[in-house]
């Protein structure tokens, strides 16, 4: 094991009176093996394997340990487990990467990163510095918002993305569906036990959902359906109104009173801290891999769901999680 | 009725009314056990040690006891959970609706409850 110490950081100074105090603040640069940036189901299965084969392991995420498998209300397909809450799994991966001696450090952001040095040096928000001689990037992915003017300001006031948490404050109201996937055509179905009346708004002139949660939302009488048009802007006082759409085939615009709007638009790689760096990413902003799970720098691994790949499950986050951290474990042994 | 957390719980009114009137900075998160309330209290256990000067607690949404917070005025609006109420001196300093991160949290802690 390699500890390296570094003394660098003048933090501060004092004057008093007429002497001058300076107060040296020594940072120690902790070195691990290997640092998992992201701690939801790859970025844990990662730590499990590389703990439980004595590589020196530090997890860091941003917020914590679980990712979006944490707003998973029950998970009823991960193998071997009949039915648990996303946060019972979160927790018991978090606590068997713990169990091996990984370190798990929660709710930090990463300032700098130097990714193409043989040593991979990160400094975080609250001035630690770390090192590793492997990293591995699992920083998932998170809901996609609109991002249309008064989104953020209707949250919670009628603006929703989740509806089996907030589906009952629309009991008799009118309300909109934004997307065209499976969820959405599902939730949309779902969100008809409390609303008066649905209507799905999808900016494309067909659904990407199954052919079976089409019909079922095509046939619902409380369903109506907008293709070919996109909100653009959200009303209201103390809580949602109006929203704006446009039809994106004759560019006119709209206005619709809605109690509600439920937003399952799909999900979108959380790579901002990437962009422009040496890691390559696709047109999508997924990190580029191989086979093994290794981005375009040597030493530096990704899995997930930030990565390219067609589908993503706490399976398959669990699966890439197991793949990088044993091709981490042989580039280790290489050096 | 109390939720199963790591937190700990307002069951009664009473119990907030008291609380409130006896600690000068109180943050308490009314929900669920949903994927938008838990990664909430996830939150609010994990910084619990760093903000020693404030008390946490969570309380039941569907609780009939929890009208005290649903029907706060500055709840008028809020159509998503959980609920999330930041107490200064007994009274309301700050109060969101649906999910929120941890940056989002400590913002307002940082602001409302400054040591």
């Amino acid at each position: 094991m390699r500890i390296i110490c570094e003394f660098n950081r003048l933090n501060n100074y004092k004057i008093c009176g007429n002497l001058f105090k300076i107060q040296l603040i020594y940072m120690e640069n902790q070195h691990y093996q290997a640092i998992i940036i992201g701690g939801g189901p790859a970025g844990l299965t990662a730590g499990i394997y590389l703990s439980r084969a004595k590589v020196k392991t530090l997890i860091l995420d941003s917020s914590i340990a679980g990712g979006q498998m944490i707003l998973t209300h029950k998970i009823a397909n991960y193998p071997g487990v009949e039915n648990i809450s996303g946060y019972q799994l979160s927790m018991n991966m978090l606590n068997q990467a713990k169990s091996f001696g990984c370190d798990v450090m929660s709710g930090i952001s990463i300032q700098k990163i130097d990714f193409e040095s043989t040593i991979k040096r990160l400094e975080l928000s609250n001035g630690k510095q770390f090192s590793s001689d492997v990293i591995i990037l699992a920083t998932g992915g998170r809901s996609r918002t609109l991002g249309i003017e008064g989104e953020e300001l209707f949250k919670g006031k009628g603006i929703s993305y989740c509806a089996t948490c907030d589906g009952d404050f629309f009991q008799d109201k009118e309300i909109a569906v934004v997307g065209g996937g499976n969820t959405a055509l599902e939730e949309a179905v779902s969100l008809t036990k409390f609303a008066k009346k649905v209507t799905i708004f999808h900016q494309f002139d067909h659904f990407q959902g199954s052919k079976y949660a089409e019909e079922e939302a095509r046939n619902h009488p409380k369903i109506e359906i907008h293709l070919n048009t996109k909100l653009t802007r959200f009303y209201g006082e103390d809580s949602l109104e109006s929203v704006d759409y446009i039809d994106v085939t004759s560019n006119e615009i709209h206005h619709q009173l809605f109690d509600g709007v439920f937003v399952f638009i799909g999900y979108e790689a959380n790579t901002e801290f990437l962009q422009g760096r040496c890691i390559e990413l696709n047109k999508f902003k997924e990190i580029v891999v191989d086979s093994n799970l290794q981005t375009n720098v040597k030493g530096v691994f990704a899995a997930g769901d930030a990565t390219t790949k067609k589908y993503r499950q706490i399976t398959t986050a669990v699966a890439d999680g197991t793949v990088a951290a044993l091709n981490a474990i042989e580039f280790l042994k290489a050096l | 009725m109390v939720l199963p957390t790591n937190l700990k719980h307002l069951a009664t009114a009473n119990e907030l009314t008291a609380l409130i009137n006896e600690k000068e900075n109180v943050m308490v998160c009314c929900g669920r056990m949903g994927p938008m309330c838990i990664p909430v209290y996830g939150v609010m256990h994990e910084i619990e040690p760093e903000y020693q000067h404030i008390e946490f607690r969570d309380m039941a949404f569907d609780s009939p006891e929890a009208h005290i917070i649903r029907n706060l005025p500055e709840c008028r609006g809020f159509m998503g959970i959980p609920f999330v109420i930041y107490y200064k001196n007994g009274k309301v300093a700050a109060a969101t609706s649906s999910i929120q991160s941890r940056d989002q949290i400590t913002k307002i802690l940082d602001k409302v409850f400054v040591k």
